[in-house]
């Protein structure tokens, strides 16, 4: 009787000590699924999703309080990924929000800006350079192309161009719909 | 122990088609009016312009240096002027354009002054490795990777083995077989310099058995050579695809290139013949690497055969001089009728890698609709990197990317064994190049937003700092003006005091 406690009590105690570590050692900072979802979205903290940002969209959707579908920069796979990470079902893409569109990149007319710098605020990847009264530009690398700098420009300079394809960002067509339109020439 | 010591699994016996071409010696294509040269004829980043528009250049001048490490540089193949530096269509499988440096040749064809090196055992690897990369040689079996990077082993491999690969295993093509036939001692000129820059124990030369007068040629060269006594040629077998990297050293070594592994990790290190060559001509004439030789061949082709042509050189002129019955802006194909890729457009030039022009194919494949997949398994066994075509094909159509990443997508060569056998024609090679170049895209798509999400972050923290900052400056601000306001009321108040004590 008494061994039978004691050794209970021992493996309890072992047992807690084991678990006490563990969460401690492997402690999970923060809410993993936030950051999952957030990395599933495209980062142009455009916030046509009517969030600041794609954080607190993530966070949004996380807390269940929106819908999956209102992020038109990611379009129709970013909606896939985040059904397949949720578990659920996949929807349309939110209209409300915008509609999907080829990758865009902002481009300044240098010629006609006057050096207002309300781009360089508006711009949320600091993506644009240049000082008051001197000319802006985009670095192009850096540009998510989510449109908030053509608003504020009080001289219309900014148009958003698509994204040109070099040999090297090019890619393969799919097969299956080649052989598509060929059958339906046919 | 000259024979070859292992297999790899599948391949395919082709008729080789290689007759056509072999008659006749190489043959120099003409110098060119207009040289258009691509600034990225390699792998990894674009060369930079040295020149600009008007620049008389010479021939072997440098036209654009390496940026980064996996770049190299950009010889003028002739002298001549430099006419634009703009973006010309260029031989890629899109049809874009990228950008080019055009030259007009003034046909003097002079040298710039060239610097040759006495001994090559003088320098050290290190300096033969930096003049690879200035003078632009890069693999010339097709893939056109910067050859310095591979002639550097690094402190943590030795090399067991250099490689030297002769199988050029594809139908139709007869680049490097000419050239082990003509220029062998050229050949092991580079040779000898590539084993003293990777302090290689023994070279391997590894010729397919359907190429005997290249397997003489070579015999004959490395018998005048005596001191080259851990140097031994190995005939191997004819079967497509022999000439791959992975596949030749499975057949010669019998040791098997790791999945996402290297050679050197098995401390065998491999380069094509044509390359061997381009490094003698660098080190030891200090000519940068201008030329190659061109395959020039198919049923649509008069006087078949294999063209020393400058690079740059629009194709147009290499099949004009060739004589083809083909038409004006006729597709023809780059590279084999295995591996290679249809291009149209005339003014096209000869790059770096192109080894091969094949205008009309024997026996070609009728193009029908593809059939569903009957799930036959051919594709599996003539697979030569041992992979699921079938599974493979399921995920990729059905854009199922990850799941081809498990199927080991990526260790693909895209030979084209599969859709060689497939019964129901499916173009099993075109899904998996979509699903490569799919994948890609997702990651840089994936990098660019992680880039773009610490931009923001750090946006958000230095404005979140500039908020405090200034809430910070106004506090203190704040309690400056108050602590004056408060002195001088003390000192009013004083002074009244002393008044009011006065007045007493």
């Amino acid at each position: 009787m008494l061994t039978a406690i004691i050794a209970l009590t021992l493996l309890a105690l072992i047992l807690g000590l084991l678990l006490g570590f563990a969460s401690v050692k492997f402690k999970v900072e923060g809410d993993p699924i936030v950051e999952q979802i957030d990395k599933l979205l495209p980062q142009t903290q455009c916030g046509q999703c009517s969030f600041a940002g794609c954080r607190p969209y993530a966070e949004a959707i996380a807390a269940g309080e929106v819908d999956i579908n209102r992020c038109p920069p990611g379009g129709e796979s970013t909606i896939q990924a985040l059904a397949d990470l949720l578990d659920v079902e996949p929807k349309p893409l939110d209209e409300e929000c915008g509609i999907e569109k080829p990758k865009m990149l902002a481009v300044i007319d240098e010629e006609r800006c006057i050096g207002c710098t309300l781009c360089i605020q508006a711009c949320p990847v600091d993506a644009i350079l240049g000082a008051a009264k001197h000319m802006h530009t985009v670095i192009a690398d850096e540009c998510t192309g989510c449109e908030l700098c053509v608003e504020p420009c009080p001289v219309d300079c900014i148009d958003m161009v698509e994204m040109a394809q070099n040999p090297n960002t090019w890619r393969w067509p799919d097969p299956s719909h080649l052989q598509l339109e060929r059958g339906g020439q046919a | 122990m000259n024979q070859p010591l292992g297999d790899f699994p599948g391949g395919l016996k082709l008729r080789g088609h290689k007759k056509r071409s072999t008659q006749t010696p190489i043959r120099k294509t003409p110098l060119a009016r207009q040289l258009i040269l691509p600034l990225q004829q390699h792998i990894g980043a674009a060369a930079m312009p040295v020149v600009e528009v008007g620049d008389k250049v010479l021939k072997g001048q440098r036209i654009a240096r390496a940026d980064g490490h996996v770049s190299v540089c950009l010889h003028a193949p002739s002298s001549g002027t430099v006419v634009a530096i703009d973006e010309q269509p260029i031989p890629h499988p899109s049809g874009l354009s990228a950008p080019c440096i055009t030259i007009e040749t003034d046909g003097e064809d002079q040298w710039i002054e060239r610097h040759p090196v006495e001994n090559y055992r003088d320098i050290s690897p290190h300096e033969i490795r930096q003049i690879i990369r200035d003078a632009g040689i890069v693999g010339l079996g097709g893939a056109g990777f910067p050859s310095f990077i591979k002639l550097n082993p690094g402190v943590h491999h030795t090399v067991e083995t250099l490689l030297l690969n002769g199988a050029e295993c594809e139908p139709y093509i007869s680049c490097d077989d000419m050239l082990m036939r003509e220029r062998a001692d050229g050949i092991l000129d580079g040779v000898e310099i590539m084993q003293h820059a990777l302090r290689a124990r023994e070279v391997i030369l590894a010729i397919e058995d359907n190429k005997p007068l290249a397997i003489s040629s070579m015999k004959l060269a490395l018998a005048a050579r005596p001191h080259l006594s851990e140097t031994r040629i190995v005939v191997i077998p004819t079967r497509y695809p022999t000439g791959g990297e992975k596949q030749i050293i499975q057949v010669v070594t019998g040791k098997e290139v790791p999945s996402n592994g290297l050679p050197i990790d098995i401390g065998i290190v491999s380069h094509n013949m044509g390359t061997a060559y381009a490094v003698g001509r660098a080190i030891n004439h200090g000519e940068p690497l201008i030329s190659r030789i061109v395959t020039v061949t198919g049923t649509d082709v008069t006087h078949a055969g294999n063209f020393e042509t400058l690079f740059g050189t629009p194709i147009s002129e290499l099949l004009a001089f060739a004589e083809t019955r083909r038409e004006p802006d006729e597709p023809f194909i780059l590279g084999g009728p295995m591996m290679g890729f249809n291009l149209s457009g005339d003014n096209l030039p000869v790059t770096k890698t192109a080894n091969c022009i094949l205008v009309g194919v024997d026996d070609a494949a009728e193009k029908t609709e593809a059939l569903p997949c009957i799930r036959c398994g051919d594709c599996a066994s003539v697979c030569p990197a041992s992979l699921l075509p079938q599974q493979l094909y399921w995920h990729s159509r059905a854009k199922d990317f990850d799941q081809t990443r498990d199927y080991n997508l990526f260790d693909c060569i895209e030979c084209g064994c599969c859709d060689y056998v497939c019964p129901s024609k499916i173009p099993l090679v075109s899904y998996f190049r979509f699903a490569k170049t799919e994948i890609m895209n997702q990651e840089r798509e994936r990098k660019k937003s992680d880039l773009a999400r610490e931009r923001f972050e750090t946006r958000q923290a230095r404005m979140e700092r500039e908020q405090r900052e200034k809430e910070e400056r106004q506090r203190q601000r704040k309690a400056a003006l108050a602590a004056s306001k408060a002195k001088k009321e003390k000192e009013a108040a004083a002074d009244t005091t002393a008044a009011d004590d006065k007045e007493n």
